[in-house]
């Protein structure tokens, strides 16, 4: 393995404070809705209040007649509404495949509703609250169906969402490595389960927003509140609206977190354009929480039967997965992510040479998923890493040295993850070594003197510890771009088609590209944030930006500097091989020197892309210990540390924040956060007093850390997309703890969350099996 | 129903604005005055995004109407910023990294400056019961409880970590 040494510079590796921080702290901040167009129209979504039923009549004939509203359309006012084609769906970003568009997402629904939350009509007036008042004179009539609300096996004898389709498996993926059937014949042991991990996810604090203005006379539209992909949204919204794409321009501004799950392309992405075009007026619109919590992208939901075959040492032979993932009503823009996910990194950094895994997706009456932060690694990890422990504990091998003795050693890597199919893109566990980061964690943990404390019950409380190890992708190519160029007073623009969504991406760039100039940051000013700034970019997920744009600015900066050698050599009359680049001036052999101000209006400038198939893996270890009050199922974090290993470190203070960031997201995720839905599909969680996130009070005890010892071999800057390993291992580490704290009961968590009535039911049950009721 | 007139302080600036009788205070803040820095993060009173500072207590101005604050005086995260730079509670938030996408960032600012300002001596038990009716969704809080901290001595509280500071860090 080849480890490429990181480019040196005085400030990548630097904990510096971030750009961003300013305009923020001053609440200056430019999020979608603090901008305000003259003549500002403001728009309104008419949601289905049913989970599934037929559409017998939208009649907006009162709404439309209300002094103050504009318009009110719905399917029946889109183009396509009277062609078998239909009205315009959502296309799918990430792996579209022919066979999935009878499920794609009619950005009104026309003849059937399939969610609670699922856009119906949208009425547009001079204010929110006129809009507001609008949707209630709208008569909706629907014919109710009865709701699928379960993927468990394949969906079987749940209602049909989709006429003519012969079940709600809808598609699926296979993934395989080595010889499964091999490994399970005449295996000395074998072990089946079956997990849940359940529907939950990102809650960006800043709800979806868009705001549209179309130029009749230039022909172009230009939509703020884009984030994550604007590039490919402006693609789907010129496709749409049948305008030539450099006629659409996308604009981010700053956006209230994303975490995988805003700035995918939404029905709204589309109406509020459609019906700024068609009034010829700017018009607005601002998602509230209910709808957020309703319309936004769920995530996880996934069944999962898995099977395991070893040897009696514990050396894994083979495992088997077979999960069913409820991505909800439609395939959306990035459902597919999750279930390709799932089927290929069970294995995660473990050494499980046969593998095969058979993973569906199946539609319910509930929202679509698309992804989040961790998508399929956070259910991949839970279900193995849950069931390491139930087989450490059969084969009688302490669970630190059945990890240790099955994680994939240095030598063994890069090492190929199993192919998934259709549409496979494969990829190979890069550098690491495992065993090592495993060891970091338990010492920074003390897991020797922690040991003891394993199903203790002191205070009243029952103790219980867990370790487990994870890797998170990053660096999803295909390609980033970064433009570069000398502006005339000497300072260095640099424009990247990354999107920023809260990550700091302005400061991390800027770290890079003033290393690569050697120039001070001041010297640099870093744009982002609209889709005329590069001449393609591909945004902020898959924790790639830092790698894939900082890659970009360095090959950019590279360029620069040799037209910046060329041009002096002109200006200085000396050949360029005898001079040289060095901090901002350029120097020659016979002592002249020459700054960049001198260079000006020389056009000196370069766009650079990096393309790039091949994934970072970031991998550590996590070690937990809680404690349980029994009597009210109450799970306390006493300490939580994260270790990983990312490569290379840009920015240790933006990297921390997301470590930590991330692992309270995981936890919200293990053992606060559910989207309960009721047997008709109604959502039961529609407000945060609901649907509850990790408060300042909750998770005090958090330890991270990172480390860069082996940086990725596949890209000079070495760095590994980090800010999601945080989130992935956690619900294996709490549903292990708590299995070690109520040893006594003889719990064994298979389903997430463990929120306090379930930890308390667990108790309960585990009681009433060992007749011990009234102990405790 | 008939527009309302109101006048109140915002910001130490006497204003006067004609709201519907049902616009809210955070609205009115938002998209009268112009004053964007005040978010809105759920409408219903638990995120804490909205707070501002009513007569020198933190509320939430989502849940309150503009005509409720007639002749009160109304302080935003503007009013906390000095006329350039950051303030010593905003500086250290920047330096302990307590924000990510800065969207509830204006809320922890408005409302652990009403904490400090009554009790520049809170602990870090206080500090995280006191933000517990503020939602960050990015940072795990851990950054945000340092720079209330930190913080403190600019309010003439403790400037330095109290013994036996969580013993996980």
């Amino acid at each position: 393995m080849t480890i490429v040494k990181p480019v040196s510079g005085p400030v990548v590796g630097q904990p510096i404070e971030r750009l961003e921080d300013l305009r923020l702290l001053r609440g200056e901040g430019r999020y979608v809705d603090d901008i305000h167009l003259e003549g500002m129209l403001h728009g309104a979504v008419l949601r289905s209040p049913m989970a599934h039923g037929r559409i017998l009549s939208v009649d907006a004939t009162e709404a439309r007649a209300m002094p103050g509203v504009h318009a009110v359309i719905t399917a029946a006012d889109l183009p396509g509404h009277d062609h078998p084609d239909g009205v315009p769906t959502i296309p799918i970003r990430l792996f579209p495949n022919p066979g999935m568009d009878p499920f794609r997402q009619p950005v009104l629904a026309a003849e059937r509703v399939r969610y609670v939350g699922e856009p119906v009509a949208f009425v547009v007036a001079d204010s929110p609250e006129l809009a507001e008042d609008a949707l209630d004179l709208i008569a909706l009539d629907i014919e109710p169906l009865p709701a699928a609300v379960t993927s468990e096996n394949r969906g079987e004898g749940q209602p049909a969402l989709y006429e003519g389709q012969p079940s709600n498996r809808v598609w699926g993926y296979n993934a395989k490595l080595g010889d499964v059937e091999a490994a399970f014949n005449g295996a000395p042991y074998t072990r089946r389960e079956r997990f849940y991990v359940h529907r939950h996810t990102g809650i960006t604090m800043e709800t979806r927003g868009v705001l549209s203005q179309w130029d009749p006379v230039a022909g172009t539209m230009t939509s703020w509140g884009a984030a994550k992909v604007p590039f490919q949204n402006r693609k789907m919204l010129a496709q749409l609206l049948g305008l030539d794409l450099e006629k659409v321009q996308m604009i981010e501004g700053d956006a209230g977190g994303s975490f995988g799950v805003r700035g995918e392309f939404f029905p709204e992405d589309f109406l509020v354009p459609f019906c700024a075009r068609m009034l010829n007026r700017p018009v607005k619109w601002i998602e509230d929480r209910r709808e957020h919590l309703l319309a936004i992208s769920h995530a996880r939901d996934v069944h999962c039967d898995i099977e395991i075959a070893c040897e009696r040492d514990g050396t894994i032979r083979g495992m088997r997965v077979r999960a069913d993932v409820n991505i909800g009503a439609y395939i959306r823009t990035s459902t597919t992510i999750t279930p390709r996910n799932v089927s290929m990194f069970v294995p995660g950094p473990y050494r499980i040479p046969n593998f095969a895994s058979d993973v569906a997706m199946v539609v319910s009456n509930k929202s679509p998923t698309g992804t989040y932060r961790g998508p399929g690694r956070f259910e991949s990890d839970f279900f193995r890493e849950r069931l390491f422990d139930l087989v450490a504990g059969d084969l009688g091998i302490d669970r630190v040295e059945f990890r240790r003795h099955n994680l994939l050693r240095s030598d063994e890597l890069p090492h190929p993850l199993p192919s998934t199919a259709p549409d496979p893109h494969d990829s190979e566990l890069d550098s690491g070594d495992y065993g090592h980061m495993l060891d970091l964690c338990l010492a920074k943990f003390g897991w020797d003197e922690k040991k003891r404390l394993s199903g203790k019950r002191i205070d009243g409380r029952y103790h219980g510890i867990a370790v487990g190890c994870f890797i998170e992708g990053g660096a999803a190519g295909p390609a980033e771009n970064v433009r570069m160029v000398l502006e005339d007073d000497g300072k260095v623009s640099v424009y990247t088609g990354s999107s920023a969504v809260g990550q700091g991406v302005k400061t991390i760039l800027t770290q890079i590209a003033a290393d690569a100039m050697e120039l001070p940051m001041e010297r640099l000013q870093l744009f982002h944030g609209s889709t005329t700034y590069v001449k393609e970019g591909f945004g902020s997920f898959h924790s790639r930006s830092t790698v894939m744009a900082g890659n970009a600015a360095l090959i950019a900066a590279s360029e620069l500097r040799s037209q910046i050698l060329a041009a002096a050599s002109e200006l200085m009359q000396a050949p360029v091989e005898q001079l040289r680049y060095e901090a901002g001036t350029v120097c020659s052999e016979a002592g002249a020197t020459m700054e960049l101000t001198a260079l000006a209006g020389r056009g000196i400038a370069y766009e650079a892309t990096f393309r790039n198939s091949k994934h970072t893996y970031t991998n550590g270890a996590h070690a937990v210990h809680i404690a349980v009050d029994a009597e009210t199922g109450k799970i306390e974090i006493v300490d939580y540390v994260g270790i990983e290993d990312v490569g290379r470190k840009i920015n240790p203070l933006t990297l921390h924040g997301q470590a930590v960031g991330s692992i309270v997201q995981g936890l919200g995720g293990a053992l606060l956060e559910h989207f309960v839905y009721d047997g008709e599909g109604q959502m039961l969680s529609g407000t945060l007093a609901d649907y509850l996130v990790p408060l300042a009070t909750d998770f005090p005890n958090i330890r991270s850390q990172a480390v860069e010892l082996h940086p990725s071999p596949f890209h000079p800057l070495g760095a590994k997309g980090a800010g999601e390993g945080g989130t992935i291992p956690v619900g294996g580490m709490l549903g292990n703890a708590l299995a070690d704290a109520l040893a006594d009961f003889g719990v064994q968590p298979r389903d997430l969350p463990l929120s306090p009535a379930r930890v308390w039911h667990m108790v309960q049950q585990g009681r009433a099996s060992a007749g011990r009721a009234g102990e405790g | 129903m008939g527009n309302r007139t109101v006048e109140f302080e915002l910001n130490g600036e006497a204003v006067r604005v004609e709201v519907e009788p049902r616009t809210k205070l955070v609205d009115c803040i938002r998209h009268r005055l112009m004053r964007t820095g005040t978010h809105v993060g759920c409408e219903h009173g638990v995120c804490g995004a909205c707070t501002v500072i009513l007569d020198g207590e933190s509320v939430l101005s989502c849940l309150m109407l503009a005509v409720q604050v007639e002749g009160r005086s109304v302080t935003t995260v503007e009013g906390l910023s000095p006329a350039e730079g950051l303030s010593p509670l905003q500086a250290s938030f920047r330096k302990h990294h307590g924000l990510q996408c800065g969207f509830c960032t204006p809320g922890m600012i408005t409302a652990a400056h009403a904490l400090l300002t009554r009790e520049p001596d809170a602990d870090d038990d206080r500090i995280r019961e006191a933000m517990s009716g503020n939602i960050c969704r990015c940072t795990g809080y851990l950054s945000i409880v340092e720079a209330i901290r930190e913080a403190r001595a600019a309010y003439g509280g403790a400037s330095s970590m109290p013994a036996g500071e969580v013993a996980a860090q």
